[in-house]
């Protein structure tokens, strides 16, 4: 098994007009769940399509699970959920099942109806007569029943009412406890993903803002608030300020005089995705 | 069996919670040795945290010889965790506490003097 389960080099994908990923490198690692954070547009959905094979980069490299995706078809390790939750609504869940099992070799047909049971979905009811929550662990079942190693899902709880975006969250980190696989999450909802993802790829604008293990970056950043008159620390990604006060949020661990505290996932995100809103606007 | 509760807004990180609540639930006896532990399945299914937190909490009561994992089967309670008599300075404070509120200090201001006192003398813990 390899440590790395996604390895990007310069990745880069150019539509007519703009850019849809550029000069991409990152390290997503095996074992773990990663959170692909950024707003709409920020490219989330691009990285995904590139790493399942179903388009290829204008330039650079992704490698998932140490091989280069499409060159020998598409990696049967992988499985991937798009936003969409392709389903067929005419279908039973039975016979989309039944339609997981054909289309995919390696199919655990016992495991893939656990999943289903386990969430309480009757086997003969067409999946356009489910709600959003049931369609969703149906899609789940479809895209684990070949036993993935590496599950990359694109904004699984978008839609999903709150009781049934955590029964969601619970059935596949249930999963990851059992079968250790690769988990990529994405959302633009970040405290969904609080305390699920130990690690983080934030995107915007088609680039890489940060990367690294969640506790790790938690630690080495800090939220610095005091008077507008004193010194800046090294390594600032935020300031603003209101009246006398200023709030700062700083890669740094030394800020003489400032009142810090260690900040939370969302605080983390967001000062890094306002900063590189700036930039480019 | 005991259950985790896991308060996302704490401050306080996951694993950090879990090492604590199982501590607590020791010296309470509310867990005791040959008791086991939730497994990592069951954790993450109801508190929806990432099952390495699980895994980096329990490896950590198991280096302080809290726990033992027994592979495939589970995490159990090896030891009881006690505290030595503190009778008297559960006194001490009493009386603390009574001279504070006598000479009129408020409660906010007992509590923060309470935490720098924690802060100093169980710096890191």
């Amino acid at each position: 098994m390899t440590t790395i389960a996604l390895d990007a080099t310069a990745l880069t994908l150019r539509y007519r007009r703009g850019w849809g990923l550029r000069d991409c490198t990152f390290q997503l690692p095996a074992g773990r769940i990663s959170a692909l954070i950024g707003p709409n547009g920020a490219g989330k959905s691009t990285l995904m399509r590139l790493a399942t094979g179903l388009m290829r980069p204008t330039s650079g490299e992704i490698r998932v699970l140490g091989q280069v995706p499409g060159k020998h078809g598409a990696n049967r390790q992988l499985a991937f959920l798009g936003q969409d939750k392709p389903l067929y609504k005419g279908f039973t869940v039975e016979e989309m099942l039944r339609a997981g099992a054909k289309l995919n070799p390696g199919w655990d047909d016992q495991y893939a109806h656990r999943l289903v049971r386990e969430a309480d979905v009757p086997f003969d009811a067409k999946v356009g007569t489910l709600s959003g929550g049931q369609r969703t662990r149906v899609a789940l079942a479809v895209a684990m029943g070949r036993r993935p190693e590496l599950l990359m899902l694109d904004e699984p709880l978008a839609d999903l009412d709150p009781v049934a975006r955590q029964e969601v969250m619970q059935a596949v980190l249930a999963e990851v406890a059992e079968t250790g696989m690769t988990v990529l999450l994405s959302s633009h909802v970040i405290a969904d993903l609080d305390g699920v993802c130990d690690h983080l790829l934030l995107l915007s604008g088609g680039q890489v803002q940060l990367q690294g293990d969640v506790e790790d970056l938690l630690t080495q950043h800090r939220v610095l608030v005091g008077s507008r008159e004193l010194v800046l620390p090294d390594g600032v990604v935020e300031a603003r300020t209101t009246g006398r006060q200023a709030t700062v949020l700083a890669r740094t661990s030394n800020a003489p005089g400032w009142d810090n505290n260690e900040p939370s996932l969302e605080e983390l995100a967001l000062a890094y995705l306002r900063s590189a809103k700036k930039v480019t606007a | 069996m005991i259950e985790f509760r896991i308060d996302r807004r704490s401050g306080v990180a996951a694993y950090q919670q879990l090492v604590s609540q199982t501590k607590h639930a020791l010296r309470l006896g509310l867990l005791q040795p040959g008791d086991q532990l939730p497994t990592v399945k069951e954790v993450v299914a109801t508190t929806s945290i990432n099952p390495n937190t699980v895994l980096k909490a329990y490896r950590e009561l198991e280096l302080a010889g809290l726990v033992e994992g027994r592979r495939g089967v589970g995490t159990f309670v090896s030891a009881a965790l006690t505290q030595p008599d503190a009778d008297q300075l559960r006194e001490e404070l009493a009386g603390w506490m009574k001279r504070a509120r006598e000479d009129g200090l408020d409660r906010e201001y007992v509590e923060a003097l309470v935490k720098a006192q924690l802060d100093l003398h169980y710096e890191g813990e």
